[in-house]
This record gives C-alpha cells, structure tokens and sequence, in this order.
C-alpha cells in the first residue's frame, strides 16, 4: 500500500532527518512507529501522507509513484487515508459534531446521510455530550478523540495517527489503542506513532524505531 | 472516564457504509455511554460557514466594490447619453442641407434662387426648399450689424435651406454639380464637415468611456485579488485541514466563492443603485429647471440626462457582472491556491 524505497529527508541545507529508509506497509496491517523525540516520526508519516516530498528514494502510494501524482488526483488518494495529527488540527469555528462529519461532509455526503454514524462513533470515543461544543472548550484529551473520530469516520484503507495517546491518561490510551485495534481488524492499515513504549508493550504488533535517521524493523 | 459505570452495549453496526461489508469500529463495551439528559435540545451545528465569514475582510472589499460599481455606471451611463445625443444631432443635421447663393455682379440674385430651388427640387428625396427671405437674414444679422439695416443693399449671401424627406439620400454630389454649373457663385453645405468632426469626438468619447470602465474593471478584479489572497491566508488552517480530510479544489473554492459572490451582488447592487438615483435626480433636475439659460447650455450639450431603457439594462448587466466577475475571480485564484497547497512538488517545507 505504501513503499519506501532508498528514501532521504533533510528539512533545507540542513542535515539528513532521514536517510536510506527502505520498508513496506502492506494493507491491513498494524504497525507502532516509535523512536525518541525528534527522531523524524512526524516527518515520516507526512511522507506518507504526500504532504512533504523526499530529498531522495522513491514513494510508492496504493501502487503509484508520489512524484507522479498530480494535484486533480490528490484528494481522491487522501479520502483514503485518515490522519490524526500531533496538534490535532481541528477547526475551531465548527462543532465537535461538525469537525467530525467534515470529512463526509467534503465527499459530497448529505447530513441525513451520516448523522447517525457521525453521533454514534462521538457516542463510542466518550464523546456523546460533547458534540456540540467548540474545540477551544475541549481538554486536550478530549480533542485528542475527536482527532480520532474524524480520520475514522470514513474508515480508511490507512490509518496515520501521529502520537495518538500522548494527551490521555493510561486507562484512556489503552481504549483508544483497543479503537485502533478494532479498526486494523476491520480491514484498516494503522500506522501508530507514539514514543510510549509502555502502551506497545501490551500490544502484540510490527514496530518500525527510528534512531538517528536509520528505520529498524521488528516484525 | 469516571462519568458512568461501565455497561456492557452491543457491538453497534453503521449499516449504509461504502464499500463490501459493514464494517464495526468499536468494541462498545471500551466505553461508557453517559446516560442521555432528556429536556435539553443541543445544537448540533454552530451555524457557522466551513470558511468563518468574519474572518474574511468583507465590509471593506464591499465597499471597493460598491465604488468602482458607482464608477463603472456612471462611465456607461455617460457613454450612453453622449452617444444618444451625437446620434440625436446627427440625424437632425443631416435631415437638411444649406446652399448657399453669394452674390456675383451680373448676377440677378432672386433669379439665382429660384433656378437653385429648381435644381435642388429636381433631385430625389427633397421635400422643400425654403428660401431665407431678407427678414429672417436680417433677423439673423441683427446681432453683428444691429437694427434698421436695409439688407438689399448689402452683398449677403442668400441661404436656402433644403429638407430632405427622412431615410432618403439624395446624391449630393450630382448637385453640387449642377449647382456649380448653372448658378453662379452658388455652393452646397451638406454639413458632412460636422457630421464627421461631431462622430469623431462621440467615438472618441466612447473610447475614453471604455478605457475607464475596463480600468473599473480591472481594479475591481485586482481587488478581488488581494481580498481572496487575503481571506485565503488568514484561513490558511482551514484550507489546509479540509485539504487532508480530502476536499478538492473544487469545493474549497466553492466555500469563498459563495462568500465573495454575496459581497459582489451586495456591493453592485449598492453602488448600482446610487449610479442610477444620480442618474435620476439629475433628470429631473434638468427637466425641471428646462428654460433656465444653464440648463438650456447642458441640453444643448448632453440631451437630456434621461439614460433610457438600454442605460438602465445596460447598469444591470454591469452589475450582474461584476458580481460574476468577483466570484470567477475568487475561483480562479483560490483554485491557483490550493493546487499550489496540493503540489506534491513544491517541496519540503
Ligand atoms: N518544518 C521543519 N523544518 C525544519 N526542521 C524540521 C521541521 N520539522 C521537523 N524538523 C526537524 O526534523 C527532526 C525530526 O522532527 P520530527 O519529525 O517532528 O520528529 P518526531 O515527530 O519524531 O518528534 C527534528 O530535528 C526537527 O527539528
Ligand atoms: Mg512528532
């Protein structure tokens, strides 16, 4: 679904974030990128999402080069893949409700359409009587899943979340990991970020460590 | 979460997804479901637009667009009356010709009249020759020569004004001719000279008219420009995040250019309609200070300042597109935008 091949970043003249990645990520597959601090797991997943183009190496997206894609055929490769990113990005204006259905919302779905699935997922992530707040009123936790709810909501081919747990606590992650889960069983490629060894260890799945540019794999 | 004590649900099944099967998201029972408060209607929807309108400079840029709609009126409302009026004097002075008889020394002069009468009267599309008589040639000198003049005693010429039936074009030339031929001293004024100076000064009118309204134009659209950029830069956050939920160039640009397209017909309409109260409180002002030695001045000049039916559709259409223009505008350059935003190729940043 995804390939890197001999893939290089450096951010400017500066020095390589990373060099020589070479891995695979195939469909339905559950995987933890991890790694210290600064170690690029941001700049690797947005690789992936296409939003950031190799210094060097080849990006492969559901069988086509990256390079090759033209601005037309972006979004229809993005509607399929959900993002949750490290400062959840959602939009402040709109309503917990809202920012969840915004993905539905720019495929053209009419609102009587995905009311239901929208209130439901809010409904399963402990969000149900917070839907129709505005971010700004949201602890970071509760952002956080909200986050979540909407790079599912279309249940995507893949699943990029950036350090998904970092802003809940223990029993909370270890629910949000069990969505995670629960999505990659329903057919999903999830792509965890996170530098919480203590969540991996009581997951049983493929871990990608970036050290110092270099990508290690433990199958 | 410490809101409820945790309750087993079944697994729920959104049943009208895409794609093969259903497919559960959850296991229901990781959440607890906080007993549901009856009585309270929360809204869902914080009415807002996906792109905040507030956000977006609107008041000023309505303005701007209401002036240069003011501007682009009045240029065509004025365009509109000169060229009403040019044509009006136009056909008004080429309804008649003037011959004009000077006096030779052999020449009996009311004999020269009658034989240029009948030579004019020959020509087809004539309907009348009037012969100035020595009263109204007075009447008309009185003013360089003062009262009392005998004019028979002075050598002016004798005018003869010569009526052409409308739509008719006799051949001119063929009697200047004749004219020239039989009546000494005789020659004929068919007033092409100012036929041709007044069209040449209308037509450079309306070319100054157009050079103006296309500058309108342009500024308008520069506006919208910067506006756009603007609106686009401030919501950069927005662009961005409904670029990663997957919307193409396509909607994002339908969100500002709802928005722009209201501010466009707002502001047409608004400098529009004051376009058109000018239009109409000079109108009357003309008509009713008709007798008034300016107004006389200004009717001779302009006509009456009465734009018609074609100015008045002619302001629409200049408002329909300018709100058109404001919203093709917008389009075209938050399309531009956002491809540069989706360009794989503009590197890493
Ligand atoms: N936009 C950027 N411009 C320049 N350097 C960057 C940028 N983003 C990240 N970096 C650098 O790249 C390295 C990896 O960052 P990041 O991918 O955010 O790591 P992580 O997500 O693992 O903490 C860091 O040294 C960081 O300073
Ligand atoms: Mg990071």
């Amino acid at each position: 679904m995804i390939k890197f091949e001999n893939v290089g970043l450096r951010y400017g003249l500066g020095p390589e974030v990373l060099s020589d990645l070479t891995f695979q990520i195939k469909p339905n597959s559950m995987q933890f990128l991890t790694g210290p601090s600064g170690a690029g797991k941001t700049s690797l997943l947005r690789l992936m999402l296409m939003s950031l183009r190799p210094t060097r190496g080849l990006v492969t997206v559901f069988g086509k080069d990256a390079a090759s894609i033209t601005p037309e055929q972006l979004p229809a490769i993005r509607r399929k893949i959900g993002v949750v990113f490290q400062d959840f990005r959602l939009l402040d204006h709109l309503t917990t409700y809202e920012n969840v259905a915004l993905p539905l919302r720019v495929r053209g779905s009419s609102e009587s359409s995905y009311r239901s699935d929208v209130t439901d997922l809010l409904g399963w992530v402990g969000l149900g009587e917070r839907m129709h707040v505005l971010p700004p009123v949201l602890s970071g936790g509760e952002k956080q899943r909200v986050a979540i709810a909407r790079a599912l909501i279309d249940q995507p081919d893949i699943l990029l979340a950036d350090e998904p747990t970092g802003n809940v606590d223990p029993p909370l992650a270890r629910r949000l990991m069990r969505l995670f889960l629960e999505l990659h069983r329903s057919g999903t490629a999830v792509i965890l970020a996170t530098h919480d060894l203590g969540l991996m260890d009581q997951f049983n799945a493929r871990r990608l460590v970036l050290n110092q540019g270099r990508l290690q794999i433990y199958d | 979460m410490t809101k409820a004590p945790e309750k087993p649900t079944p697994v729920p099944k959104p049943d009208q997804q895409v794609g093969s099967q259903p497919r559960p998201i959850i296991e229901a029972e990781n959440f607890a479901q906080p007993p549901k408060r009856k009585g309270r209607t929360k809204r869902l929807h914080s009415g807002s637009e996906i792109v905040p309108t507030e956000t977006i400079a609107g008041q000023a840029l309505m303005f701007v667009i209401a002036i240069m709609s003011f501007l682009a009126c009045l240029t065509l409302g004025t365009v509109t009356i000169i060229n009403q009026t040019a044509h009006d004097w136009q056909s008004d002075i080429s309804r008649e010709v003037t011959i004009q008889i000077r006096p030779f020394d052999n020449v009996e002069m009311d004999k020269a009249v009658r034989e240029a009468s009948k030579i004019a009267l020959g020509f087809e599309g004539i309907s009348k020759v009037i012969a100035l008589n020595d009263d109204a040639a007075a009447k008309l000198l009185e003013p360089w020569l003062g009262t009392g003049l005998n004019i028979e005693e002075l050598p002016v010429p004798k005018l003869l004004t010569v009526t052409i039936e409308s739509d008719a074009k006799p051949d001119f030339e063929a009697m200047r001719e004749a004219l020239k031929v039989n009546v000494p001293g005789s020659s004929l004024d068919d007033h092409r000279a100012w036929v041709d100076r007044l069209n040449t000064m209308a037509w450079a009118m309306v070319m100054v008219g157009i050079s103006i309204f296309s500058l309108v134009m342009a500024a308008t659209i520069l506006t919208v420009i910067f506006a756009t950029r603007g609106a686009m830069d401030s919501n950069r956050n927005v662009v961005e995040v409904l670029h990663f939920v997957g919307a193409d160039a396509g909607f994002i640009s339908n969100e500002f250019q709802q928005h722009f397209l209201k501010l466009g017909l707002k502001g047409a309409a608004s400098g529009g309609a004051a376009a058109t109260l000018l239009f109409i409180a000079l109108g009357l002002w003309s008509s009713a200070s008709i007798g008034t030695p300016q107004a006389d001045q200004i009717k001779a000049l302009f006509g009456t300042f009465s734009l018609g039916l074609s100015g008045y559709i002619g302001i629409i259409i200049v408002l329909v597109l300018i709100a058109f223009l404001t919203a093709l505008t917008t389009r075209i350059t938050v399309h531009r935008y956002v491809n540069s935003l989706y360009s794989y190729n503009s590197g890493g940043k």
